[in-house]
């Protein structure tokens, strides 16, 4: 082998660690596993003509769902390989630069690539049903936000195994993360990939506000939606006003690193401080970005469960648009220590505390639903529960950490990991969960069998306050984050090897889940009502998994809890389609734009992380082939015949 | 149960409504006009987080040339291409005005002005960065001209771009004629352009008039 060819394979494919070796293995198998079974079973046209083209928002939730669940994965592995290289100390299971990666990618994924798809995959799958919708307002645009998500997420996984992965923390500070200190792919990585997702989360926003807004079935004004659907759209007001933070963030340090600028570093009167308000005037309206809509599930399933309307609907209403409006004042309370006047550490700090009360009142409101209701003790519900107590902990010690003074204590500790996982997990995974127990009937037509259900809830559970409560402790014993390892003197030892316990137990309980997926796909329990939990909302007036078009004939609607009204009334059949009702529908066309154009951001990106300006002048000319096309394009849209929608109704049983 | 609204969303070829203006007269129109507007939303915010990088490091010159310096030599480039900018915005408004009222040959000439417009602004501005190039203030000289190429390139980039959509907006207008989506595809391009015009004046008044006082 040349000696040029040999230089160009050891920098270009990370070479050198066992686990690496063993994660390429796995990626050459598992890919030549789907290509042998998808050939074997002649299953590529199916592929592409009902998955990869489909602008359907019921399958793009799907998708959504299963790109959350396996970086929930990915993003797990790197937690437990972090939680064993600290269950003793002084350990080297893993090197201090191996260690930085893994919490990089920890970081990164479990945020972009876990808890955005996982709440897209909810907005997807629930929000058109809900609001009596035939889908979103722009289908094509949701196509392009998945692939755009999809790629970039393959981007950033990319990244382990060619070139190496970002190792400046998930919050990617300059000047630690400029190229004079971290030179290398790894970064672009982080910052490319990161940003292309950026691109379709913004659009996602758009498309489901503009749904919300303008696509509500006749008669439901904005005071008679669901829950969850006020939820999304406070959640989209939040993306459209913190996203383009991150996009400028991301795009200015990307500038310093190729074309040498001087935003963020120390010389030439850059100003790192710059990157790191920027970055949280996008990362904390995030972290409502996510929980929101959590928010909202759980609004739906304690209602649902509980047989009674939501207590307090508008204040519910009034406290989720609060604290979409307060989060986003609040970024600074990520840097107290930066040495701000103490007048804007009060703002900040007051700003914090503020957000407690309107999360306060929902938690209020919440019990006093479940208060007298008659209640089914469901997996959702029971996600509910451990929701609540886990939420009101993690909430104390927010408002804690909120304290300008406390926190130059509690600064980057463990005291920190544990609250924010505290309210990431117990929040939004709780919340997601939860959302995903509740609506897999409607998704996917049947039901997830309890079994393996209560094994994972409560192997999680335990787990998880195994897993975080000791890190609470370490924090105020002065362990900080992001130490690779630490002394046999410090005292630690003994409260980071229950953590580490812990850790393996949540990954047990994750393994359940997987188990109770598979066993309920083998001994299926079909839903065959379309309202298996006696649900209020509208979706559940739709066979599950609902045909393509949604509602063959638009509901009207007069109450809320639209559904169970009717049901009391005892004039659900006025929901029916009637023959000669049945219109043509009007659909958008399925179109593989959206995946190439995936596809292109993808090649685009891959040659701005390495500097190779063809192969990025090439994805670019492929991005705007696709925009262009799409624009000339004269007819993206069909009609449904009205014979073929009365065939599928009456197969149905609906007509 | 009424079926009044049975034909739904996505109708592109029926117009729904009279008594407003043609790119309005659908739903679809109508949802797609709100959502660049939200798109707006978005795109303000970007460049309020540039224009905030911007102040933050416009005195940070490092050993690089000042904004008055720079700026302040020849005050006539940054005039013209305000001018020109503001002029391409009300062509632009009277295309809007005679795809409404007048004669769509009108509205495509009006087009073809805006664009020339546009044109001769990128070609001032492409202009005024290879002379601040040429004399040695890059990119990577300061962060002052890190920023200021930043948000001034990230405005010319935008209006790069109107200028390519309009032309596919006009190729199409005169392929298919002015019809609801035509209609709407021009009103689109129009509000965008317009809206760029808006960033310039704020570009003109931080970057350009700030840098001279």
């Amino acid at each position: 082998m040349p000696e040029s060819v040999r230089n160009f394979a050891t920098h270009f494919f990370v070479t050198g660690d066992p686990m690496i070796y063993g994660a390429d293995a796995a990626i050459t198998l598992v890919s030549l596993g789907i290509v042998f079974t998808l050939t074997y079973f002649k299953k590529w046209k199916w592929l592409w003509s009902e998955w990869l083209t489909s602008v359907d928002h019921k399958k793009i939730a799907i998708m959504y769902l299963i790109s959350a669940i396996l970086m929930l994965f990915r993003g797990g592995a790197d937690a437990l390989l972090m939680r064993t290289q600290l269950a003793v100390p002084n350990n080297s299971f893993l090197t201090a630069e191996h260690y930085d990666q893994i919490f990089t990618t920890h970081g990164t994924i479990m945020i972009i690539f876990m808890a955005m798809p996982f709440i897209f995959a909810m907005f997807n799958a629930v929000v058109p049903l809900q609001i009596g919708a035939r889908d979103v307002a722009f289908p094509y645009l949701n196509a392009v936000s998945f692939w755009l998500f999809f790629f970039g997420a393959m981007l950033f996984n990319l990244s382990f195994v060619i070139g190496g992965s970002p190792d400046a923390g998930w919050t990617s500070y300059p000047p630690l993360a400029g190229l004079q200190f971290d030179p290398g792919p790894g970064e672009n990585y982080y910052l490319v990939a990161v940003s292309i997702s950026g691109i379709g989360s913004i659009a996602t926003g758009i498309n489901f506000m503009a749904t919300i807004l303008k696509m509500r079935a006749p008669g439901m004004t904005l005071m008679k939606m669901p829950l969850f659907t006020w939820s999304v759209l406070a959640s989209c007001v939040v993306i459209l006003f913190a996203f383009p933070a991150l996009t400028v963030a991301l795009a200015l340090l990307l500038i310093d690193r190729i074309a040498g600028a001087h935003f963020f570093t120390m010389l030439a009167g850059g100003n790192p401080m710059q990157f790191i308000n920027l970055f949280w005037i996008w990362g904390h309206p995030e972290v409502y970005i996510v929980i929101l809509p959590a928010f909202g599930i759980y609004s739906e399933v304690v209602a649902t469960f509980s047989s009674k309307k939501i207590f307090g609907y508008k204040s519910m209403v009034a406290s989720l648009m609060a604290i979409a409006v307060i989060g986003y004042l609040t970024w600074a309370h990520h840097f107290f220590t930066m040495g701000a006047s103490a007048g804007v550490n009060v703002f900040f700090s007051i700003s914090t505390m503020c957000v407690a009360i309107p999360t306060g009142v929902k938690v209020f409101n919440w019990l006093l639903t479940m208060f007298r209701g008659r209640i089914r003790m469901t997996m959702p519900l029971l996600w509910t529960l451990a929701f609540i107590p886990n939420f009101a902990i993690g909430g104390a010690t927010g408002v804690w950490l909120a304290g300008a003074p406390a926190d130059y204590q509690f600064h980057n500790s463990y005291f920190l990991i544990a609250h924010f996982h505290q309210t990431l997990i117990g929040g939004v995974v709780y919340g997601m969960l939860a959302g995903m127990y509740y609506w897999w009937p409607k998704m996917f037509g049947f039901k997830l069998k309890d079994r393996f259900g209560h094994w994972a809830f409560w192997f999680f559970n335990i787990g998880f306050y195994v897993c975080f409560t000791p890190q609470y402790i370490l924090g105020l014993m002065g362990m900080q984050r992001r130490m690779y390892t630490y002394g046999a003197n410090m005292g630690w030892t003994s409260l980071n090897f229950v953590s580490t316990v812990g850790a393996f137990l949540m990954g047990i309980g994750f393994l359940f889940i997987a188990a109770q997926i598979v066993h309920s796909l083998f001994n299926m329990e079909r839903d065959v009502t379309g309202d298996i939990w006696n649900g209020r909302t509208l979706e559940w007036s739709l066979p599950s998994p609902a045909p393509h078009y949604n509602f063959a004939v638009i509901p009207t609607v007069s109450e809320r809890d639209a559904w169970w009204e009717m049901k009391k009334a005892g004039n659900t059949s006025d929901l029916l389609p009637n023959a000669k009702e049945i219109r043509p529908i009007h659909m958008p066309k399925s179109s593989g734009v959206p995946f190439l154009m995936g596809v292109a951001f993808f090649v685009l990106g891959f040659g701005v992380v390495f500097n190779w300006w063809v192969i990025a002048i090439v994805g670019f000319v492929g991005v705007v082939a696709c925009l262009i096309g799409r624009s000339l394009e004269e007819h993206p849209d069909y009609y449904v015949p009205v014979d073929e929608v009365v065939h599928t109704e009456a197969a149905l049983g609906r007509l | 149960m009424s079926i009044a609204h049975s034909g739904l969303q996505h109708h592109v070829d029926e117009p729904l409504q009279t008594g407003v203006p043609l790119e309005f007269s659908t739903e679809d129109g109508a949802t797609k006009i709100l959502g660049f507007w939200l798109f707006m939303v978005t795109d303000v915010l970007l460049f309020a987080c540039l224009f905030a990088t911007y102040v933050v490091l416009y005195k940070h010159i490092g050993a690089g040339a000042s904004a008055a310096k720079l700026f302040g030599d020849d005050v006539s480039g940054f005039t013209a291409e305000t001018f020109i900018l503001l002029t391409s915005s009300f062509t632009c408004g009277l295309a809007t005005y005679e795809m409404r009222h007048g004669s769509h040959s009108r509205l495509k000439l009006w087009i073809v002005i805006t664009m020339l417009l546009g044109l001769s602004f990128i070609g001032l501005e492409v202009y005024e960065f290879s002379t601040f190039v040429s004399h040695g203030d890059t990119m990577s000289t300061s962060a002052f001209l890190s920023a200021f190429f930043t948000l001034v390139g990230t405005h010319g980039a935008h209006v790069s771009l109107g200028i390519i959509w309009m032309g596919l907006i006009l190729y199409q207008i005169s392929r298919r004629g002015v019809n609801p989506v035509t209609a709407r595809k021009l009103f689109i391009v129009s509000l965008y352009w317009h809206f760029l015009d808006v960033v310039w004046v704020f570009i003109f008044t931080v970057v350009y008039l700030t840098g001279v006082m």
